[in-house]
């Protein structure tokens, strides 16, 4: 019997296909729009996770003072010590590595090139905790941070405005006091949507702390950068850190923290809740165009079973009963809806690969949105389709027969 | 008069029928207690001014409608007691219907026209692209299995959705007006296919019809009037 409507139906649509073409534009319109949005959706989600690994993996930042922001407090607040690292290091389970950090903002000048740069004074475990790869040259060493010595490694950025399209290996540059050597460059890491990361100079803490800034500075740690083990707890590994550090700056329990622990893993999560938030809003608006879609099945489905009348007696009279006239329109709805979605696939299809490479972003086919949005204008058909369908059913032999 | 059939060799047995449309003060008597009988094989035209119930009692008979009152026997079936599906399924496998405006499927060819009574029968396509090319041979269209309503002339639809009636074999065929919409040439022809499908394939035909030329090709007329069989008589000068 669903066969025999489904042939039925199959017949009728072919009958019109210009209005068959427009009763399910709506649909294919719809299923187009939600598999785009949402493949695009995923597809930037993807980019944001990819962009926050680049600023390491697994990384921790805790930083004097509290919270970020305007409101961040850190002036009187004690800096770190390198003990307080000490005791991250040995006391802390699960960390791949933890290195201090102290930084300046001092003038670069190299020829008649001067500008002025962020310097991080740092140990060589920097470099891998914050995932930096050498473009040439290389990293320091325990050695040169035991030893004080004037090097440096310097960002893309630096190179290109203090060098312009020179070869910094080997050059001196002027950084606060005194001169270093550039002994490498890194790899570009590009915008992290947190300023541009490139701009920076890498120099041994010690070489910091002696040389560029003077006796005079603080020699206090602003940063201790760590990375925690892949597929570690971050939640309990924080707590932990948190609690050690409160214990070492002797915080009461009804004092606030006085530093703050910054985890590029939450800020991945979080970032990544938020472009997934937006997908789901642009894919409900999506899905609300979608129900218009049904509403015009509604629409075409009703005035067809108007026009037909007649033809529905004719059926009547020829021996179909009630529930197969029902079957026959419901079946032609969902068909045509079932058409639309299969187009609209398509179209997704098409749109997704034109849209990602105008915006620059990679494409992936998602199987389970296609297989979703199709079953859903599928269902979209049989709720739109069922009132149509009674009313065909409802209808009188004779009445429908006499109907002009 | 003839002798009215025994109710033993009777195909169509009305007793009592009474049809009322409508209710209260606004309600219409239709048909006032029709008895008629009618034997298999038997070309019976009903004919009646407009307003005589002819066509009320042509879709009782044709079960389309149900009666208020009285008892309808067909092959003994009780229909007065059968609810709309098994009305439908008698009329699948017993009936069949033409009608004055032709009723084909617009933008449909011939041969799926003629194939609709057989996709609700379940008839597999092989067999239902054969038994309708049958039909519309059998109708004398066999060069226009694929030309839609549109492109066939009036008489040429008509024969159509007789080939659509004929093509289950049915035991009875209810003809309303079929050639009210048709010139006088046209007329005779699909008058003479109807005697001619209840003659050698011994079809009951049941005619509704306002023309004496037509009601003439019957075996028996029976006039209605006021819901009510006026007469019912047998016509002895039947056309060859």
């Amino acid at each position: 019997m669903i066969w025999n409507a489904f042939l039925i139906a199959l017949r009728e649509i072919r009958r019109n296909p210009v209005r068959a073409f427009l009763t399910v534009l709506g649909i294919i319109i719809g299923v187009a729009a939600v598999i785009t949005m949402v493949t695009l959706g995923e597809a930037a989600t993807r980019v944001v996770r990819n962009q926050i690994s680049q600023l390491g993996s697994n990384l921790i930042n805790v930083r004097p003072g509290m919270g970020f922001g305007p409101r961040s407090a850190s002036a009187g607040v004690p800096s770190f010590t390198e003990s307080d690292v000490h005791a991250i290091a040995t006391q802390i389970p699960g960390l791949v590595a933890v290195a201090p950090v102290s930084t300046a903002s001092l003038s670069t000048i190299y020829r008649q090139n001067a500008r002025s740069t962020g310097i991080a004074g740092t140990r060589p475990e920097y470099f891998q905790i914050n995932n930096w790869k050498l473009h040439s040259g290389r990293f320091f060493t325990d050695e040169d941070v035991r030893t004080g010595d004037a090097v440096c490694v310097i960002g893309q950025t630096v190179v290109t405005n203090l060098f312009g399209g020179e070869d910094p290996l080997g050059k001196k540059i002027r950084i606060g006091r005194a001169a270093c050597e550039v002994i490498g460059v890194l790899a570009a890491k590009g915008q992290a949507g947190m300023g541009d990361q490139d701009d920076t100079i890498v120099v041994p803490i010690t070489t910091l702390q002696r040389r560029l800034v003077g006796r005079t500075s603080t020699r206090g740690i602003n940063l201790i950068t760590l990375s925690a083990e892949d597929g570690s707890n971050a939640d309990a590994l924080i707590a932990e850190l948190v609690s050690l550090m409160r214990q070492r700056r002797n915080l009461q329990p009804n004092e606030a923290d006085n530093f703050n622990v910054f985890d590029t893993r939450q800020i991945a999560e979080s970032l990544s809740a938020s472009t997934q938030t937006m997908t789901a809003l642009l894919a409900a608006v999506a899905g609300v165009s979608l129900l218009v879609g049904g509403i015009g099945i509604m629409n075409i489905m009703l005035v067809s079973v108007t026009e037909r009348t007649r033809e529905i007696g004719v059926r009547l009279a020829i021996g179909a009963r009630a529930r197969e006239v029902l079957l026959q329109f419901l079946v032609e709805a969902v068909t045509l809806s079932s058409i639309g979605g299969g187009v609209g696939v398509l179209l997704a299809l098409i749109l997704c690969h034109t849209l990602s490479s105008a915006i620059q972003m990679p494409y992936t086919f998602e199987p389970r949105i296609n297989l979703i949005a199709f079953f859903f204008s599928t269902a979209v058909g049989i709720v739109f389709g069922f009132a149509p369908a009674r009313r065909a059913a409802k209808l009188d032999p004779i009445v429908a027969l006499r109907h002009e | 008069m003839s002798q009215p059939p025994t109710s033993a060799d009777a195909l169509i047995e009305l007793k009592g029928i009474t049809k009322t449309y409508g209710k209260g003060d606004a309600a219409f008597l239709a048909l006032r207690g029709v008895d008629l009988s009618i034997r298999r094989g038997e070309f019976v035209a009903i004919m009646g001014p407009s307003g005589s119930g002819k066509s009320t009692l042509m879709n009782l008979l044709g079960c389309l409608d149900q009666p208020t009152s009285g008892h309808y026997g067909y092959e003994g079936i009780a229909v007065e007691s059968l609810d709309a599906d098994q009305r439908s399924l008698l009329r699948r496998h017993a009936f069949g219907f033409i009608f004055q405006g032709f009723n084909l499927l617009a933008r449909t060819s011939a041969l799926e026209n003629v194939e609709l009574p057989l996709i609700y029968r379940g008839v597999p396509q092989r067999e239902r692209h054969a038994l309708a090319a049958g039909a519309l041979a059998a109708v004398g269209l066999p060069n226009k299995l694929r030309n839609t309503p549109a492109e066939l002339s009036g008489g040429q639809q008509q024969r159509v959705a007789i080939a659509r009636a004929i093509v289950t074999s049915p035991v009875t065929l209810f003809a309303d007006e079929p050639t009210g919409n048709l010139d006088t040439r046209t007329t005779a022809e699909i008058m003479e296919l109807l005697t001619r499908l209840n003659k050698e394939n011994g079809i009951t035909i049941l005619l509704v019809t306002h023309e004496d030329e037509v009601a003439e090709y019957a075996g028996r007329v029976v006039v209605v009037k006021d819901g009510l069989i006026e007469t019912d008589r047998e016509n002895h000068k039947t056309r060859p």
